[in-house]
């Protein structure tokens, strides 16, 4: 990414200053001061915030709280970053939360049932029930691409149509009720533990790990990069745009049900009204200020990453600070709104002159 | 003589001198609003011979009297559809107009004299800022009006949590009024507040200057400001409406549903987005009148009467059954694209 | 004409300069009232920049613009409408979901108000269109009439708006032979009653057929002011296409003497049979050998363009065959294209070229990417290899690799895209308007590149509205008018002469 070209140095200090002001110039660089500025408030006002005590050999405290009541929403903004790499919108990811959940409560089934003191008679096997439910989410993400890349739709338009629709359709996997898990096995996935930490953290941890190597260890990133910067000039060197498209979609749908499945583990319940509801203006909030542009080509997965720990954070630090929650949503409406204006290209240029910069920094 | 220097050419043309169009058997501009009143027959039809009852004034006109409120948001947003945008907060502006117009009239005992134009000034100011945003600083329609959604929502919680109920005595009077119609039916007072909007729209959208900026707009933004047309104010005003409309759909909400609460209307923008489309607007822009709107609406009323007479049916089916009508048209719309283009 | 009366409009020593390439370099222009005067000159020769800086779209460098004896600066197409002077765009720009009468009378001066009155517009409407000779249903959408008659409502329009000066911007490319007839009909009459005409086109007959002076442009200079009549069509297309100062660097016809026979014989890489698409072009016969550049000429609108985007996949075309390698080739899309050693400099480079924001690095191995495809992924350290080679290579300026490739100039711009290609390692280049916009000495090495690989058996296919260029960097020529190949020789057998004779479509 744009790191600004280095000068030979000259003395130790000189490189330092040299190195932090490149550093000052990386995108993650706002998003990760603005995370380290609101835990470090939340430390002023509750000195034992950074504290971590260990319990029965797994670690508590507030940091691992709040990474892990944030992974559903950082393993969707991994997804939605790609997305918006390509000059699309995903906003049926709350949807999709809400049907794989769904899913995966129908096929477990809601009957209590107890034997030998354990709630553990699910309908299918567990590993079913998982794969169902994620290949449902995955699908969803791909009728998406389907609209998008190959119909040409709007990606707005395409992806409003699940956001609605797809409510309808969890609620008709679930015959229109709520229905609990009471499959203990399942509550592992948003509640167990695993070497001390929480279970989430390892899959914030694969999916991290998975998205990574094919955006940067593979051409993928390029790909991407360049069919939202410029999608004729990419197709014409070659880039299969159109399929690009369609699977960055699918996976963002793929994001969303393990997403789904980490908040239905969490709650034990599947509610085709309230799962995920508003996850998606978090999510595009966690990419927008992470660092990659609404108007696509270059992303940063790690960025949404420390962009969905801010939100969590914010959400944390206004509970703790007795202010209402319903504040919370006014509040990212707003930053959504100065961010998306801070990025415009009016702004940019007014302060590109300003600074007299030659590279934007984004 | 041969003039080998004339291009050839791709599209056949008629020629110019005494230039007539094909001759009219139905003009092709009329062809999207009658495959939507075609569709709304098909489906009244249907009811009326699937149940008993279906087939009566009165359940006609109920189409309208249950949704007024989203006639009115759907003729906003037809204007901002057809000028090429669109706008996501409907929904939750009337239930912010349904949430401040609650709390001020129980809660702080205000006139609703007062509070109503208070509300519609806004909704009207709200919509205003938000087409600023989209307008001066160049930043896509969607994401502006996806963030006025859900500040709208978060200014609905921020009053209240729960639902406020409204007793005012104007508020239940006119939601309790009943206008005597043909032959032992009635209408609600909502009913005549939409339609009053309706013939209001279609002054604007074809009698003024304004409604063809619209639609310029829609049809080529740089032509039109090459034109001469005032796009930029044009482009705020556009929100504005649509937000004055978004307002006045809630005032009506309040009327049918005594009640404020952040939960209304949920969903509201794509039922809109989906009357307007199915109404004949094609969602790229400069094409599409108010009138099919309407229909667009009555169809999206037909569809809920036919699953409430169905009984079984959950109500989640008519925002599925209305996704998919919105998805077929918008292929229909593609494809029809496609077909020109290659022409 | 009035002799010796004042011009209506006077362009003075009118320079324009944008980053990299100097557009216009003090170029005059008379025209006077009721006449036609066309302007003409190729791509890049600096027509479109001249009628931007009339009707104030650019501010000029230097010179002066004089409306009637009065200095004018207009500061927008808008201001430059009020001022009198109306243009016709090629696209005509016109919003054409409004009907007729509405585009006519909207958004002008003097008409505000809030309500419209449909009837009166329509009586005004359909006035102003009578005196056009044009009598049509002005309620009806302007998109239900062809394009000859949009461009009529253009005029109406323009006329309504008080014009004294016209600009018709390319009017006829879209128009069949009735439809220009009309329209040289109604300009003729506005020619009487007093208009002045600016007409610009690359359409020889037509020139002669309409204007009645011709001024000439290329490469930002103006070569000439001629009467129609005392203008011959060879040497106007000389003056247009015509010769430049022979410069030292790469002649193909010099160098390659033993190759090029001995390309001869080998087989064709590509060949194409009656290929065609409908509305494109028709059956186009075309044979590349390895190690032989192939010139294709021809003026604006005979479809070369179109031509290579059938070769290089992204068209598919309706009739006729491709064979690339010998092997009957499908192409559906630019990869298929790239995997057969195929590539592309298109015309274009700012929207089909080069993708802006990605750095210089990244721009120049994308195509060798796509051939890999996603798995085999070129390291970073592989990737700042292969750039620092052919940035050494072509000369490329840039302080470092990593610059985005939109702050380049439009010659280290198209230096990358060439880059590009090169690093795949091409068995053919098709090079569209390579050295357009682009200083003499990038030209020169840009082509000298080409010409270097061209000797090692590269295939090369390359377009250019420069007729000499054509000729000196290619073994044959393939001469394209009205979309249809028309002619083609070896570039040793060929002399201008001829091939403007071509060019310009009949007997002198």
């Amino acid at each position: 990414m744009n790191a600004g070209a280095g000068r030979p140095a000259e003395g130790g200090v000189a490189a330092a200053a040299q190195a932090m002001r490149a550093f000052t110039r990386r995108r993650i660089f706002w998003p990760l001061a603005t995370l380290v500025l609101l835990l470090l408030f939340n430390l002023i006002s509750n000195p034992h915030f950074f504290s971590i005590t260990i319990r029965d050999g797994h670690l508590y405290g507030s940091l691992v709280d709040i990474l892990n009541r944030a992974a559903p929403l950082m393993i969707i903004s991994m997804g939605l970053t790609l997305v918006i790499a390509t000059h699309g919108i995903d906003v049926s990811v709350g949807a999709v939360v809400a049907i794989s959940a769904a899913v995966a409560a129908t096929l477990i089934g809601g009957q209590l049932v107890i034997s030998g003191g354990m709630q553990d008679v699910s309908r299918y096997p567990l590993p079913l029930v998982i794969l169902a439910a994620l290949a449902v989410a995955a699908l969803c993400g791909m009728w998406n691409g389907l609209l998008v890349s190959y119909v040409g739709m709007q990606p707005i338009i395409a992806t409003l149509i699940l956001m609605v629709t797809g409510r309808g359709v969890a609620q008709l996997i679930t015959s229109g009720q709520i229905i609990t898990i009471y499959y203990s096995p399942f509550y592992f996935v948003g509640n167990g533990w695993v070497l001390g930490l929480p279970f989430s953290f390892f899959l914030v941890g694969a999916v991290l790990a998975a998205v990574l190597v094919l955006a940067r260890r593979t051409a993928l990133g390029l790909f991407i990069e360049a069919v939202g910067v410029n999608p004729v000039a990419s197709r014409f060197a070659g880039v299969r745009a159109r399929s690009i498209t369609f699977w960055v979609y699918a996976l963002c749908g793929f994001c969303a049900g393990i997403a789904g499945l980490i908040v239905s583990s969490n709650v034990k319940s599947a509610d085709g009204n309230n799962a995920g509801l508003l996850f998606e203006l978090d999510a595009i909030l966690a990419v927008v200020l992470g660092g990659t542009s609404l108007a696509g080509g270059r992303f940063s997965v790690v960025g949404s990453l420390v962009g969905a720990l801010v939100i969590q954070a914010l959400t944390t630090t206004i509970y703790a600070a007795g202010v209402p929650p319903e504040v919370t949503l006014v509040v990212k409406a707003l930053v959504v709104f100065a961010v998306s204006i801070l990025q415009s290209d009016r702004v940019r240029n007014r302060l590109g002159a300003l600074v007299g910069n030659e590279e934007v920094a984004r | 003589m041969r003039n080998p220097a004339a291009p050839s050419l791709a599209a056949p043309a008629s020629a110019a001198g005494g230039a007539r169009r094909a001759p009219r058997r139905l003009d092709p501009r009329h062809l999207p609003l009658v495959v939507t009143i075609a569709l709304f027959l098909l489906m009244f039809g249907a009811g009326s011979v699937a149940f008993d009852g279906f087939f009566s004034l009165q359940v006609f006109l109920n189409l309208f009297v249950d949704n007024a409120f989203l006639a009115i948001t759907a003729i906003g947003m037809t204007f901002v559809i057809v000028s090429g945008g669109i706008d996501l907060s409907v929904g939750s502006v009337i239930a912010l107009t349904t949430m401040v117009s609650a709390a001020l009239v129980e809660q702080h005992g205000w006139s609703p004299a007062v509070v109503i134009p208070l509300v519609l000034c806004l909704g009207a100011v709200f919509g205003f800022t938000m087409g600023v945003v989209i307008q001066y600083f160049e930043i896509q329609a969607f994401i502006v009006t996806l963030a006025g959604m859900f500040l709208a929502r978060g200014l609905c919680y921020l009053i209240s949590i729960n639902s406020i109920t409204i007793s005012d005595p104007f508020y239940t009077h006119v939601s309790m009024l009943r206008i005597p119609f043909l032959f032992d039916t009635s209408i609600s007072f909502n009913v005549v507040i939409a339609l009053v909007v309706l013939a209001a729209a279609v002054y604007l959208a074809h009698y003024t200057r304004f409604g063809r900026t619209v639609y310029a707009i829609g049809g080529s933004e740089q032509s039109a400001l090459l034109m001469g047309l005032p796009v930029p104010r044009t482009k705020v005003l556009i929100y504005t409406l649509s937000g004055f409309c978004s307002a006045l759909a809630g005032v009506v909400f309040t009327f049918y549903m005594l009640s404020g609460y952040g939960l209304h209307a949920g969903g509201m923008e794509m039922d809109a987005i989906s009357a307007t489309v199915i109404g004949g607007t094609l969602l790229t822009g400069g094409s599409g009148n108010v009138v099919g709107t309407m229909f667009g609406v009555l169809i999206y009323g037909t569809i809920q009467t036919l699953i409430m007479f169905q009984g079984e049916l959950s109500s989640w089916w008519t925002k599925i059954v209305m996704g998919l009508l919105l998805l077929l048209f918008c292929l229909l719309q593609k494809a029809f694209e496609r077909r020109s283009a290659r022409a | 004409m009035a002799d010796g009366a004042l011009p209506i409009l006077e362009m003075k020593g009118i320079s324009k300069r944008f980053p990299g390439v100097q557009a216009l370099s003090g170029v005059d222009l008379r025209l006077f009232a009721g006449e036609v005067h066309a302007i003409m000159g190729q791509n890049g020769a600096g027509k479109s920049t001249l009628i931007k800086v009339l009707t104030g779209v650019h501010p000029a460098d230097t010179g002066h613009i004089l409306l009637e004896g009065a200095e004018i600066r207009p500061t927008s197409p808008l201001d430059a409408q009020r001022l009198g002077i109306s243009t016709v765009y090629q696209e005509v720009n016109l919003c054409t979901n409004l009907s007729v009468a509405e585009n006519i009378f909207i958004g002008r001066e003097g008409s505000h108000g809030f309500a419209i009155r449909w009837k009166e517009m329509r009586r005004k409407a359909a006035e102003q269109l009578a005196e056009l000779n044009l009598h049509i249903d002005v309620t009806a959408p302007l998109s239900s009439y062809s394009i000859a008659v949009q461009q009529m409502v253009a005029i109406a329009r323009s006329l309504s708006a008080k014009a004294r000066i016209l600009i018709l911007d390319e009017p006829t490319s879209s128009l069949a032979e009735e439809e220009v007839r009309l329209l040289f009909s109604v300009i003729r009459r506005l020619k009487s009653h007093g208009m002045g005409i600016l007409f610009i086109t690359h359409f020889i007959d037509q020139t002669f057929e309409i204007a009645d002076r011709i001024t000439v442009l290329r490469n930002g200079e103006r070569v000439g002011e001629f009467p129609t009549a005392a203008l011959s069509r060879i040497t106007l297309v000389t003056k247009m296409v015509g010769r430049e100062i022979a410069e030292a660097g790469a002649r193909r016809t010099q160098a390659a003497a033993a190759p090029g026979a001995a390309a001869q014989e080998a087989a064709p890489f590509l060949r194409a049979e009656g290929l065609g698409k409908k509305g494109s072009v028709h059956g186009v016969d075309l044979e590349v050998r390895p190690g032989e550049a192939l010139g294709l000429g021809g003026l604006l609108g005979s479809g070369r363009t179109e031509t290579a985007r059938l070769l290089f996949g992204i068209d598919r075309p309706d009739e006729g065959a491709l064979h690339v390698a010998g092997v009957e080739t499908d192409l559906s899309r630019p990869l298929d294209a790239i995997q057969r050693g195929i590539g592309f400099c298109p015309e274009d480079r700012k929207l089909e070229g080069i993708v802006g924001e990605l750095s210089l690095r990244e721009n120049i191995i994308l195509a060798l990417q796509s051939k890999l495809g996603i798995f085999r992924n070129l390291s970073r350290r592989r990737q700042q290899e292969i750039s620092d080679e052919y940035i050494a290579k072509l000369g490329i300026v840039v302080p470092d690799a990593e610059m985005p490739v939109a702050k380049l100039s439009g010659g280290n711009q198209q230096k990358a895209l060439l880059a590009r290609w090169m690093a795949t390692d091409p068995r053919m280049l098709i090079l569209d308007e390579p050295t357009r916009g682009i200083d003499v000495a990038a030209k020169a090495e840009i082509m000298g590149q080409v010409l270097d690989l061209c000797d090692r058996g590269m295939a090369v296919l390359f377009i250019s509205s420069e007729m000499e260029e054509v000729l000196r960097y290619s073994d044959r020529v393939a001469v394209m008018r009205d979309r249809r190949k028309v002619a083609e020789m070896a570039s040793g057998d060929a002399d201008e002469h001829t091939v403007f004779q071509i060019i310009a479509g009949g007997q002198a």
